[in-house]
């Protein structure tokens, strides 16, 4: 009689096998792909730099998401002083990050005037 | 080196034994990790994506954007502002626009106006070229729906679609309406010489910031959004957004942590006496720890695996579905787009340490102190 062990590593290391197998595919397709992203994402950024765009479409119900970056300063009090955020994108839009490069109106010189 | 995977092979062995004993619960462990693992890497694979489309595609936005304030909000500005803004030095390119929002009431939808400054993009008199949002927003069932576009009672007007925008760019342009100068001063009845904003091209990129700085002294009542300003907005975008869904999935893997804390370090009597039986029948330390790294290992990894193959699935190849209503819950009209595969790979190896580490070492340290205690101590 044959001592038969049984040996159930073996579908357990199958399994993890394919599932290895699996995730080197994705990451080979991601670099496979590349090639047309690159292309399409060309194509895309001709069409910024014609057409002047400056920011992405993803939420479109409010001037302050869909065009984030040329929104007033004001963006949180939109519509009338303590108004609240109407739209629910609002909380994944933050309000605009633009340094002010503004300055008080006069110099020293002016003042004297 | 034989004999040692042979050795490794029989501890994976009688590990995996051990865990078919408690089946359902050792499933459900994997099946749980698994999903924690779907959610945080879907969210990453996701914002991955995005992040780095709308960067490489708005490298190439307006280098200078300048806008008129009137009691804080954005005005018409009017044409003089081109040749303050021409006479800058070192300025080039200076430009009016003229774009806006159209609230279609038909179906509540906000559409961005544009007048291209490209030829090839001008439309004929009374055409449009439309993203590929509007169509479905209007609920076009055939080819060549004409756009009828109405801002007040009597002046509905008649738009030929010339041409549509492929869902390749649909990120960028889903819900523009481009239109020439003549049609679009005449549909919102803006008055020539005024425009939206005036966009400007610097020589040297070098010197934005100080032209900024010069035009900001010489004309106060303006704003000025730079490109590295557009760039520096998405860039907080995305960090909150991901600091958003971060701080969900930071949720989740705590609540993760307590069960595989409860279920590891919980030493059951049973496994403290299966330890003891082991040690009295002559294995060693080492041999219960290399046991338990197994089962650390074999959970963890195949946990991994799983969630980050079906994650990466889900973005790419089913469109990120679960996410999807999150980002087309509220606007009438959305970009149907298909993300590109990104993969950052110092993100995945974080996210494989961040999930793994933890579970194993949730697993040793109690076995750890059982292993090295006498046997005829633990079996009592």
């Amino acid at each position: 009689m044959s001592l038969r062990i049984e040996r159930r590593s073996g579908p357990v290391f199958a399994a993890l096998a394919i599932l290895a197998a699996g995730f080197a595919a994705e990451i080979g397709h991601a670099l496979a792909s590349r090639p047309a992203t690159q292309a399409r994402l060309a194509e895309e950024a001709r069409l910024v730099r014609v057409l002047g765009l400056t920011d992405i479409a993803l939420f479109t119900e409010a001037r302050y998401t869909r065009h984030p970056s040329q929104a007033d300063l004001n963006t949180p009090f939109q519509d009338h002083p303590l108004a609240f955020d109407h739209f629910p994108s609002g909380s994944l839009m933050p309000a605009p990050d633009l340094p002010t490069s503004g300055r008080m109106g006069f110099s020293e010189e002016e003042f004297a005037k | 080196m034989i004999r040692w995977l042979r050795r490794q092979r029989s501890l994976a062995d009688y590990t995996l034994a051990a865990l078919a004993r408690r089946r359902g619960k050792n499933l459900a462990l994997v099946a749980i990790y698994a999903v924690v693992v779907f959610f945080v890497a879907s969210a990453m694979f996701f914002a991955a994506a995005l992040r780095s489309e709308s960067t490489a595609v708005l490298a190439d936005a307006p280098e200078i954007v300048v806008q008129r304030l009137v009691l804080g909000r954005q005005d018409l500005i009017g044409a003089e502002a081109i040749d303050k803004v021409a006479a800058i030095r070192g300025v080039t390119d200076v430009k009016g626009r003229l774009w806006g929002y159209f609230y279609d009431r038909i179906n509540g939808a906000n559409y961005t106006v544009m007048v291209p400054d490209d030829p090839e993009m001008i439309p004929e008199p009374r055409s449009v070229i439309v993203g590929e949002g509007i169509p479905r927003a209007r609920g076009f069932t055939w080819k060549g729906s004409p756009l009828f576009l109405s801002r007040e009672t009597g002046d509905l007007k008649k738009f030929r679609i010339s041409r549509t925008f492929g869902t390749d760019s649909a990120l960028m342009t889903a819900d523009l309406v481009l239109m020439n100068e003549a049609d679009f001063r005449d549909f919102f009845g803006i008055a020539p010489g005024f425009y939206t904003d005036v966009v400007a091209r610097v020589r040297n990129p070098q010197e934005v910031a100080k032209i900024v700085e010069k035009a900001g002294y010489a004309m106060p009542e303006m704003r000025f959004v730079t490109r590295n300003d557009i760039i520096r907005t998405y860039q907080k975008v995305f960090d909150w957004r991901e600091g958003l869904l971060a701080a969900l999935a930071g949720a989740a893997l705590l609540a993760f942590a307590i069960f595989a804390a409860e279920k590891a370090s919980g030493l059951s009597a049973e496994e403290a006496r299966e330890i003891g039986i082991l040690k009295a029948i002559g294995w060693d330390t080492r041999d219960v720890i290399s046991m338990k790294l197994w089962e650390g290992g074999l959970v963890s990894l195949g946990a991994f695996l799983l969630g980050a193959v079906t994650a990466y699935l889900h973005v790419f190849f089913f469109g990120g579905t679960l996410f999807a209503p999150v980002l087309k819950g509220w606007a009438v009209i959305y970009p149907e787009f298909d993300l590109s595969p990104h993969i950052d790979g110092l993100q995945l190896t974080t996210l494989a340490l961040l999930t793994t580490v933890p579970y194993i070492a949730a697993t040793l340290v109690p076995i750890w102190r059982a292993a090295s205690a006498d046997p005829d101590a633990i079996m009592r």
